[in-house]
């Protein structure tokens, strides 16, 4: 399967989807200015691996900031990984929010709630 | 300009200027609203308060609500009228610091008949609570589509939440077909 890398900018995020390596990871800022059009190239990709993942994936989410838009994209994101869980496959959702940022931790809890998918969430310290 | 024309636009500029400190402004723009200007503002103010060393979180919630208020107009003011397109996109912005608060303001115009809807939508957020929020959020962003433009409905909502204050909001009269719609936002400097 295809790679996806995209190198983060100051308001996009740093996308890896490598299938190969073991490596799904969402990370930085994102507030792109058309959402629709940076994400669907990802859940299109998740779409793909869907049909034939590896033995067990962990998707890492490790966001510092997103807007109401990506909000909503993300969902969608964890929504795929759900429907895989439900068709049987190994897959963990791992959020990592700064320790002093209750709202990213809270954000992450929001979307356990949510999807119905084995989640982690992680405090990390910054620097 | 002549003589007195001279004097009328610096006095304007003079008057202007002092307004701008009386009422504590440190960011005014009128236009229109774009991806590049939204990151330019926030950034600029993002600086700002890292040199002033405000905290982390009220960095954070200033960069949040006025991410989503700029974005509020980018995708929301109207193009009134069939191919008036002069005020699509466009409105004034300000952030202004006092004491204990720094104030984040939209102000742009609407087309009378969604005052109605928008003002249903904000009273709707405004008698809710901390968990209620929560919870509209959680079903608008699980239920709620993404517009053409991109808004998903959820701005409004996310600066009631990172805010933790009603949306204050005004509908001026223009004219018989439209009102200058008002949203202040405070977020307190004191976490």
């Amino acid at each position: 399967m295809e790679t996806i890398k995209i190198m983060g900018t100051d308001d996009t995020p740093t996308v890896i989807l490598d299938a190969e390596n073991d490596i799904f990871e969402i990370s930085g800022r994102s507030l792109p200015e058309d959402v629709t059009a940076f994400y669907d190239p990802i859940l299109n990709w998740l779409d793909e691996y869907a049909g034939s993942p590896n033995a067990k994936t962990a998707f890492n989410f490790k966001l510092v900031y997103f807007n109401t838009a990506s909000s909503k994209l993300l969902l969608d994101i964890l929504m795929k990984l759900e429907q895989m869980h439900e068709d049987g496959k190994d897959v963990v959702v791992k959020w990592f929010y700064p320790e002093d940022d209750e709202d990213m931790q809270e954000a992450g809890e929001e979307y356990a709630d949510i999807v119905d998918v084995p989640f982690e969430q992680i405090g990390y310290t910054l620097n | 300009m002549d003589k007195k024309n001279v004097r009328g636009f610096l006095e304007f500029v003079y008057d202007f200027y002092k307004s701008m400190k009386a009422h504590e402004i440190t960011l005014v723009y009128e236009g229109e609203i774009t991806h590049q200007i939204t990151k330019a503002f926030t950034s600029l103010t993002e600086s700002n308060m890292a040199k002033e060393e405000e905290s982390n979180s009220v960095q954070k919630k200033v960069f949040h609500v006025m991410v989503e208020c700029l974005q509020n107009i980018s995708k929301h003011a109207d193009s009134f009228g069939s191919d008036d397109f002069l005020f699509a996109g466009r409105g004034i912005f300000m952030v202004s610091k006092g004491e204990d608060d720094y104030h984040v303001t939209t102000g742009n115009v609407i087309e009378n008949s969604k005052i109605d809807e928008l003002s249903r939508i904000l009273d709707n957020i405004n008698q809710l609570d901390k968990e209620g929020l929560k919870q509209l959020y959680k079903t608008q962003m699980r239920e709620g589509r993404l517009s053409e433009k991109g808004g998903a409905g959820l701005g409004f909502i996310d600066i009631a939440r990172k805010t933790g204050r009603k949306l204050e909001y005004h509908f001026l009269p223009i004219d018989e077909e439209t009102h200058f719609f008002i949203l202040t936002s405070t977020i307190s400097r004191n976490g």
